[in-house]
């Protein structure tokens, strides 16, 4: 059977192209074993012609390079799982959560700074009505002392003028007084005189009596 | 696949998911560093050079690589809090690391010349299986039998209870295909578009139409890629969901 196939063999070949004359060869053997058990010469013969054009045909279903492939794979997923769980999972989670705690923590500290400027504010706000009432009462202690000053220093000048006004009266009954005395000593002096001219003799304390007598209403 | 057209076209819209061996020729052996190999450890540097390089500051004002490194985190973490609650925060390393792997390996396939490992079902399977695996192994460590109650759903009439136990066990048995089908037939649909496209372009008439078309799905595929890592992410909270409270 082996043989019969080996004589139609080289009419396959001769159907395929001279590119593939080597690949058709082997193929047709390995038809021929596949087929042993079941069929003709002819029949496995046909099958290893359609195994050799449908090889290149459809790459992911050529059995031979499963192996390879999933070897392959294997090996590179569990390169790639390592990498992923050993290393780069790990890491990246961390600076993640480290970012949340960092972002949480700068919240906080914002929350806190923000109280303390409340805070501050309420101290600034707090000094400032202090400082508004200190100086209201210093405006008023220096305005009650003003008042005290001004007060004292009227007193004073009311009394000075007071003074003034007492010492004046004084000295002007003073030059009326004088003035009295002088119209008196005049009145009497001139009196005296027209005495003596009118050729009379002066008797000094008569004329003096007599001129006060009439200067008595005059003079008050 | 290389269909020869008349006017000279050549279409390799699957050439590009090939998988090589880095070095030589030989044959694929199941240790053989491949272009898979060396997108998917592209995938694992570019995870590392953000979500390690990028972090290293540790500053409390991130600089922008921090604060992508930080966005991602949050997103993934918080979809994880949101949909499991607070017990399911513990599995965000690995769900974190599903997202990172299926997010950096689709937005690094988009580079022109690259490989995209997220576009292979055996990729998208394993990364389902271990998911399915891990919730039911969960479910039952964490609830015992009462890990059953999902799919006795008691708020229905009794009579339909067996019924609904039939469906929610298949569905329950659907989820990693169509978890892992939906994202690499997403990714492999979109760069297979995308090539189609770039093979039209060898025709001078409609290069431009073609250019155009090519920029548009660009810009499409990127907004998949995201879309198709969240979206397995989301499921996986999902089901992470199941296994921690499953009661219905």
């Amino acid at each position: 059977m082996f043989s019969l196939l080996q004589q139609t063999a080289p009419v396959v070949v001769e159907e395929s192209e001279t590119v593939i004359i080597t690949e058709s060869a082997e193929a047709a053997g390995h038809g021929a074993e596949a087929a042993h058990a079941v069929a003709g010469a002819a029949d496995a013969a046909h099958g290893a012609a359609g195994h050799a054009a449908s090889a290149p045909g459809m790459p992911q279903l050529d059995f031979t390079t499963f192996g390879n492939q999933i070897f392959w794979l294997l090996v590179i997923l569990a390169v790639i799982y390592w990498v992923l769980s050993r290393i780069a999972l790990p890491r990246i989670g961390g600076v993640i959560s480290d970012r949340q705690g960092a972002i949480t923590g700068d919240l906080m500290a914002a929350e806190e700074f923000k109280q303390k400027a409340k805070d501050a504010e309420a101290a600034y706000d707090k000094a400032l009505a202090d400082a508004r009432a200190e100086a209201g009462k210093i405006v008023a202690a220096n305005k009650a002392e003003i008042q005290k000053e001004l007060d004292a220093a009227i007193a004073h000048a009311d009394a000075e003028i007071a003074a003034r006004a007492a010492e004046s009266e004084k000295r002007i009954g003073e030059i009326r007084a004088s003035a009295v005395e002088d119209a008196r000593s005049v009145a009497r002096e001139v009196t005296a005189a027209l005495v003596e001219n009118f050729g009379g003799k002066v008797d000094q304390g008569l004329v003096d009596a007599a001129v006060d007598q009439r200067l008595k209403g005059a003079l008050q | 696949m290389a269909e020869e057209e008349a006017g000279g076209l050549v279409f390799h819209p699957m050439d590009q998911f090939v998988v090589k061996p880095l070095f030589g020729e030989g044959p694929v052996n199941w240790y053989t560093p491949t272009n898979a190999t060396l997108w998917m450890a592209l995938a694992a540097l570019a995870i590392t050079a953000l979500l390690v390089f990028g972090t290293r500051g540790r500053a409390i004002v991130p600089n922008r690589v921090q604060s992508i490194a930080e966005l991602l985190y949050g997103m993934v973490h918080k979809m994880v809090e949101d949909v499991t609650g607070k017990d399911g925060v513990k599995y965000f390393p690995y769900v974190m690391t599903l997202f990172c792997f299926i997010l950096f390996a689709n937005f690094l396939a988009l580079l022109p010349k690259s490989f995209s490992p997220t576009s292979h079902i055996a990729v998208t399977a394993v990364l389902a299986v271990l998911v399915f695996l891990g919730v039911t192994v969960l479910g039952f460590v964490k609830n015992g039998a009462h890990f059953l109650g999902l799919f006795w759903v008691s708020s229905a009439p009794l009579a339909l209870r067996p019924v609904l136990a039939v469906i929610e066990l298949i569905s329950y048995f659907v989820r990693p295909v169509s978890h892992s089908i939906r994202l690499a037939g997403n990714i492999m649909a979109g760069h297979a578009v995308i090539k189609v496209f770039a093979a039209f372009a060898a025709i001078a008439a409609i290069a431009p139409v073609s250019v155009l078309a090519i920029t548009a799905m660009y810009g499409l595929e990127v907004l998949v890629a995201l879309i198709q890592a969240y979206v397995f992410t989301i499921l996986t909270c999902v089901y992470l969901k199941d296994a921690l409270h499953p009661a219905h």
